[in-house]
């Protein structure tokens, strides 16, 4: 799909790929909502919803082309996306507005959402995670693609937040730090209650499960080319 | 004007009205919370996420007012209120408290001169600034009918206003001569009361906007242009993007040609500062000056 569409961003979508099937597979009910604060990953999203069988192949076919309802970042006003996002440092006060609008109303449901770590670097990220630590929004999860990698550098490089999850865990929140990778953990990181909000930080892969893109910086914005989309192929046919 | 907005709200409130304030309304909202209990949210000194929790409360169902200092709210939050607001298209209310030279003498970082504007350039957004006191019933009404995000320009009122007609998103506050002065906001109670005072055959007309963007303009305006008088706006918000241009936009699409157009508007200037009274006069905004320009 990205390679078709000749578009980047791919080492974060590999790196939130897993904890998004698990939690689109196993948690996320009609009551629920999920926000994909880092945007970029959208591509990962609607490939998660297409697993669900809420997009088809048509669809997806269309992904970063003209006239499609399916751009980079999450659209507007798309029944599966409920908020545009792209630009960082939105989702966690969407999300928790979300969480506490389900609260006011005494309905169920969980909110999820999901940013980068880079995306820590932004004021409104902690602004929102005052906001809901203040509030207690128990129904709020904040998951964190710790992949160490953003843009132009390693998150240690340009503005270290060693360690996150310590920083986090200043707030009253209930934090958990597990192996991005392994849906067990996740899946445990994610049954696991709290009457505080949740913030699991994934600790991930950039470029997780093509062995050439591995916590390589570049694939946060390459393109595939030919070459290297064939020999990712190959990779993962070996895959067991 | 703030008292008369959280009266009005009160008034309103039911049982989805949520209300978030940045921090603000010491000695005013009050009774707000008091009436509407958790639904009435301090979110703190943090405007970006006070608007992005108010898009996810708006797409929850609730009708959401945020309330905050005009230039704190539109211009540190801009992209919220873009992308959370604009884009989805949640109908948030969102109040800001002394625009144009309001907040005076506390400087420029509290002046919200280019709020209008700015917020214009949202996609589907919709902006009311009151002239009287007497109007906040009716904008407020209007706001939480809006299906659009809109934005709510409180300020503070004339302490002489005269009897003002009910709101309308144009107003004809007198008739006259030579000169139409379109203006928004308080600037049109003062002129009001300047005008009062000229001889009817010496008096501009006067004319109030109180709903952005125009819609289509007043036929006994455009008959008042096609007699080719002048045209002065006058505004408490910078020339871009400001009523000036939208009435010039409005009047060249609807083929009226003036005969002679000027504007009296705010400025950022950084070498002095003083009350909301003497910033209006030093920016030529002031009803002597504007008389004066009309009248000589």
């Amino acid at each position: 799909m990205h390679f078709e569409s000749g578009v980047g961003h791919i080492g974060g979508n590999l790196s939130a790929l897993d904890a998004l099937l698990v939690l689109h597979h196993e948690f996320l009910r009609p009551h629920d909502l999920f926000v994909l604060s880092k945007g970029h990953a959208a591509g990962a999203l609607y490939v998660v919803q297409w697993t669900l069988g809420i997009r088809s192949d048509d669809e997806l076919a269309t992904f970063h082309r003209d006239d499609t309802a399916l751009p980079a970042h999450p659209p507007a006003r798309a029944p599966q996306t409920p908020f545009a996002s792209g630009s960082l440092g939105h989702g966690c006060s969407l999300a928790a507005g979300s969480a506490l609008g389900l609260r006011l109303r005494r309905e169920p449901g969980q909110v999820y959402v999901l940013t980068s770590d880079g995306e820590w670097e932004e004021g409104s990220t902690w602004e929102a995670l005052i906001f809901a630590a203040h509030h207690r929004l128990a129904n709020l999860t904040i998951l964190i693609d710790r992949n160490g990698l953003q843009g132009f550098g390693t998150t240690a490089s340009v503005a270290s937040l060693d360690s996150l999850a310590e920083k986090i865990a200043g707030f009253d929140v209930e934090v958990r730090v597990v192996d991005g990778h392994d849906p067990r953990a996740i899946r445990t990181a994610l049954i696991a209650p709290s009457e505080r909000p949740r913030v699991i930080v994934l600790e991930t892969v950039k470029g997780h499960g093509i062995a050439f893109m591995e916590d390589r910086l570049e694939w946060h914005y390459r393109p595939l080319t030919r070459e290297l989309y064939e020999l990712a192929l190959e990779a993962l046919e070996k895959t067991p | 004007m703030r008292e008369a907005f959280r009266d009005a709200l009160l008034r309103r409130a039911h049982e989805r009205t949520v209300v978030l304030t940045a921090d603000v309304g010491f000695d005013v909202l009050e009774p707000l919370a008091g009436c509407l209990g958790d639904r009435f949210i301090n979110a703190g000194v943090a405007e970006q996420n006070m608007i992005g929790v108010a898009a996810g409360l708006a797409a929850r169902g609730f009708e959401v007012w945020v309330y905050g200092i005009a230039s704190f709210t539109y211009a540190r939050a801009f992209e919220q209120l873009r992308n959370d607001l604009g884009f989805l298209g949640h109908a948030v209310r969102v109040v800001g408290n002394g625009g144009g030279y309001g907040y005076g003498v506390m400087g420029p970082t509290h002046h919200a001169l280019d709020d209008y504007g700015t917020l214009l350039a949202i996609p589907d957004f919709a902006v009311y600034v009151p002239a009287f006191a007497s109007d906040i019933d009716a904008l407020v009404a209007r706001a939480a009918a809006s299906a659009v995000p809109c934005y709510l320009r409180l300020a503070r009122a004339e302490a002489d206003e005269p009897t003002a007609p009910p709101f309308a998103a144009w107003r004809r506050l007198c008739a006259g001569v030579e000169t139409s002065v379109i203006t928004i906001g308080p600037l049109a109670a003062s002129y009001a009361r300047a005008f009062e005072r000229l001889a009817p055959e010496r008096r501009p007309s006067l004319w109030s906007v109180g709903e952005l963007p125009l819609g289509t303009l007043p036929p006994e305006l455009l008959a008042e242009i096609a007699q080719g008088r002048s045209v002065l706006v006058a505004e408490e918000h910078v020339a871009q993007g400001g009523l000036a241009m939208q009435v010039a936009y409005a009047c060249a699409r609807a083929g009226a040609n003036i005969a002679r157009f000027e504007t009296a508007h705010a400025r950022h200037r950084f070498d002095r500062y003083g009350s909301q009274a003497w910033l209006r006069a030093r920016d030529g905004l002031d009803a002597a000056r504007i008389v004066e320009r009309c009248v000589g």
